[in-house]
C-alpha cells in the first residue's frame, strides 16, 4: 500500500527525514516512534500527500477520499459547530447516510450533546475525539494517525483503544507516538525514528 | 560573454544623434527583459508540468534576469525621455509605464519568495506566480493604451514608428543579439553559479 | 454536479463562519466609508469630479485588500486548510467557494459604499455600477488566489498588498475609465476581458499553489 524508497524531506537546509525505506502492506499497523522532531508528523504528512518529498521516492496507492488523516491540530473550524464541521467533511468525502453515521460518530465518542456548540468551546479532549470522528467518518482505508491519543482523557483513550482494536486487521494504520506502549500489541511493525 | 560585449559596443557609432543612439539601446534591453519573463514563464509551466525541481531555479534566474533588464530600461527610458522631451518620467510613453508595472510585480515575486521557506510548495508558487505575469503583459499593455485617454493628457510628440531603413535595422539587429547574449550569458552564468551553492548545501548537510 | 455541489458546500461554509463571527464584513463598511471621508479631506477644493472617481476606485481596491487579508484567515488559524486539501473534491472548487463568499463581502461592501460616494461626491452612473461589478468580480478572482499564498508565507498582512496591487492595475483603469470616459462601453469590455482571462487562470492554477 505504502512504499518509500530514499525518501527524504528537507525544510529548507534542515533534513528531516534522510533516506528512508519503508513497505507497509494491506492491514498492517505500523507504529511509528521516536523523540519530538525526528520526523513522525512529516512522513504521515507525507503519506497523507500533504507534502512531497524533497528526495527519493514514494509511493501511496490509496486514493485521496480514502484515506483518514489525524493531525495535531484537529483541522476543524473554531466557529462552526461540531455537527456543521463533521457535516462539511461528510458532504466533501461524499459520506453515504451521511446524517445517520455523524449522529453514530458522536454518540459513540460522547460528543452528542455538545452537537450545537461552537468547536472553539470544546475543551482539548473534545476536540480530540471530535477530530477522531472527523477522520473516521468516511471509513478510510488507510489511517494516518498523529499521536492520536494526545489531549484524551481515560475514558477517551479507552474509546480509542476500542476504535483500533476494531481497526486492526480490517484497515491499514500507520500510527505516531512516542507512547508506544498502549498500542504495541496491535502493531505489526514498528519503525522507530531517529 | 567577450564577444557578445564585442557586438554590444560595436554599433555605438551610428550616423544619427544621441537620442536614436539610446534607442538602439533601449528597445533591445526591453525586448530582453520580456523575453526573460516568458522564459520563466516557460520554465514555470515545465516545473508544472513534470514536478522536476531543476526548473524552479531555472525560472527563478530568468525572473532576475528579467527584472535587471526591466530595471536596465527603465533608466534608459527615462534618459531617452530626458534627452527627447527634457523630463525624466512622462506616462504617456506606454513601454515605459507597463515596465514600471511590471517592476512592481516582479518585485513581487522576490517578496513572495523570501517570505516562504524553500521547497516544493514555494517552487510551486513561484511557479504560478510567474504565469501571471507573462498574462499581464499583455493585459496591462491594452490597460495602459486604454489609459492613455484618462490619465496626464500631455502627449509627447512619438517618433518612433519610423520604420528602420537598411544600415539602421542592421544596427538594431545586432543590438538586439549583443543584449539577447548578454542576457543569456548573465543567465547561465548566475544558474551555475546558484546550482552550485545548492549542491554544496547538499554536501554540507549530506556530511553533517 | 458533484464539484458544483462542494463549490455551494464551501461557499455556504464560509458565509456562515462571517455570520457568526462578523469581523470582516463590518470592518469592510466602516473602512470604506472612512476612506471615502478621508479622501474629502485629501482633495483640494477645486478637484475635478474626474478626480472624485478616481479616488472612489482606491478606495474600492483597498477595501477590497481589507477583505482579502481574512480571506484565508480561519484556514490559517487552525490548519484546516489541509483538511479541504486532503478531501477527494477538486481544489478549485476551494478557490471557488471562497471567491464567491469574498464577491459577497465585497457587494455588500459596494452597496454601502456607492450610495455613501453619491451622497458625498459624485453622481453614480449604471455604468460605474456595472464596472463594480466587473471590477468585484476581478478582484475576488485574484484576490483570492493570491490571499492562498500569502497564508502559505510568513509575511501574510505585508505580503498581500504587495502581490495584488500590480495585478488590479487594469482592473482600476478600466473602472475608471467606465467612470469618466465617453463611451464606457469599452472599458466595461476590457474588464470583461480580465475577468475572464484572470478568473479561468486563478481557476485553473489554485491546485498548484496549495499543493505540494
Amino acid at each position: 500500500m505504502i512504499a518509500a524508497r530514499g525518501l527524504g524531506r528537507s525544510f529548507g537546509a534542515k533534513a528531516v527525514l534522510r533516506d528512508l525505506d519503508l513497505d507497509v502492506a494491506e492491514r498492517d499497523l505500523l507504529l511509528v516512534t521516536g523523540p519530538n522532531g525526528s520526523g513522525k508528523s512529516t512522513l504521515l504528512a507525507l503519506c497523507a500527500g500533504l507534502l512531497a518529498p524533497t528526495r527519493g521516492e514514494l509511493e501511496v496507492s490509496v486514493e485521496r477520499g480514502r484515506i483518514g488523516y489525524l493531525a495535531h491540530e484537529p483541522l476543524l473550524y473554531r466557529e462552526l459547530t461540531a455537527l456543521e464541521n463533521l457535516d462539511l467533511y461528510g458532504r466533501l468525502y461524499r459520506v453515504p447516510e451521511r446524517r445517520e453515521r455523524i449522529g453514530m460518530f458522536l454518540e459513540r465518542y460522547g460528543l452528542w450533546e455538545e452537537r450545537r456548540e461552537r468547536v472553539g468551546t470544546f475543551s482539548r479532549g473534545m476536540q480530540q475525539r471530535l477530530a477522531l470522528c472527523r477522520t473516521l467518518l468516511h471509513e478510510p482505508d488507510l489511517l494516518l494517525l498523529d499521536e492520536p491519543y494526545a489531549g484524551l482523557d481515560e475514558e477517551g483513550a479507552e474509546l480509542l483503544d476500542g476504535e483500533l482494536r476494531a481497526l486492526t486487521g480490517t484497515r491499514t494504520l500507520l500510527l505516531a507516538t512516542h507512547d508506544p506502549g498502549r498500542v504495541a500489541p496491535l502493531a505489526s511493525g514498528r519503525l522507530a525514528l531517529a | 560573454m567577450g564577444i557578445s560585449l564585442a557586438f554590444y559596443w560595436v554599433p555605438d557609432a551610428p550616423i544619427e544623434g544621441f537620442r536614436q543612439r539610446i534607442f538602439y539601446i533601449h528597445v533591445p534591453i526591453a525586448l530582453t527583459a520580456y523575453a526573460c519573463f516568458f522564459w520563466a514563464a516557460w520554465k514555470a509551466l515545465r516545473l508544472l508540468w513534470t514536478r522536476d525541481e531543476r526548473y524552479d531555479l531555472e525560472s527563478y534566474t530568468a525572473v532576475h534576469m528579467g527584472v535587471i533588464f526591466g530595471i536596465l530600461t527603465l533608466v534608459t527610458g527615462s534618459i531617452w525621455a530626458r534627452t527627447s522631451w527634457g523630463v525624466w518620467w512622462t506616462w504617456s510613453e506606454r513601454q515605459l509605464v507597463l515596465f514600471l508595472v511590471l517592476f512592481l510585480f516582479y518585485s513581487a515575486y522576490f517578496m513572495l519568495r523570501f517570505s516562504v521557506e524553500p521547497g516544493p510548495r514555494r517552487a510551486r508558487m513561484s511557479a504560478v506566480y510567474a504565469l501571471f505575469g507573462v498574462v499581464l503583459i499583455p493585459v496591462s499593455f491594452l490597460a495602459i493604451r486604454l489609459a492613455e485617454g484618462l490619465i496626464h493628457p500631455v502627449v509627447f510628440d512619438r517618433d518612433v514608428g519610423e520604420n528602420l531603413a537598411g544600415s539602421q535595422l542592421l544596427t538594431f539587429v545586432i543590438c538586439l543579439a549583443g543584449t539577447l547574449a548578454l542576457a543569456g550569458s548573465l543567465y547561465l552564468n548566475e544558474l551555475t553559479g546558484k546550482r552550485l551553492d545548492a549542491r554544496l548545501a547538499e554536501l554540507r548537510e549530506a556530511l553533517s | 454536479m458533484r464539484y458544483l455541489a462542494d463549490v455551494g458546500t464551501l461557499a455556504a461554509k464560509d458565509l456562515r463562519l462571517e455570520l457568526r463571527s462578523r469581523d470582516t464584513v463590518p470592518a469592510m463598511l466602516l473602512f470604506v466609508v472612512a476612506t471615502l471621508v478621508v479622501f474629502n479631506f485629501a482633495l483640494p477644493a477645486g478637484a475635478s469630479a474626474e478626480a472624485a472617481y478616481g479616488l472612489l476606485w482606491a478606495a474600492l481596491v483597498f477595501t477590497a485588500i481589507l477583505g482579502l487579508t481574512r480571506a484565508f484567515a480561519a484556514e490559517r488559524e487552525q490548519r484546516v486548510l489541509e483538511g479541504l486539501v486532503l478531501a477527494p473534491s477538486d481544489r478549485s472548487a476551494i478557490w471557488l467557494g471562497k471567491a464567491i463568499a469574498v464577491v459577497a463581502f465585497l457587494a455588500l461592501a459596494e452597496v454601502v459604499a456607492l450610495p455613501a460616494f453619491a451622497l458625498f461626491f459624485e453622481p453614480v452612473s449604471w455604468e460605474l455600477v456595472a464596472a463594480v461589478a466587473l471590477a468585484t468580480i476581478g478582484f475576488a478572482a485574484v484576490g483570492t488566489l493570491l490571499a492562498a499564498m500569502a497564508a502559505a508565507s510568513r509575511a501574510r498582512e505585508l505580503l498581500l498588498p504587495l502581490l495584488f496591487l500590480p495585478l488590479v492595475i487594469p482592473i482600476v483603469v478600466g473602472g475608471v475609465g467606465a467612470s469618466i470616459a465617453d463611451d464606457p462601453g469599452r472599458y466595461l469590455g476590457f474588464l470583461a476581458l480580465y475577468d475572464l482571462i484572470f478568473a479561468i487562470l486563478s481557476w485553473a492554477s489554485f491546485e498548484y499553489v496549495v499543493t505540494e
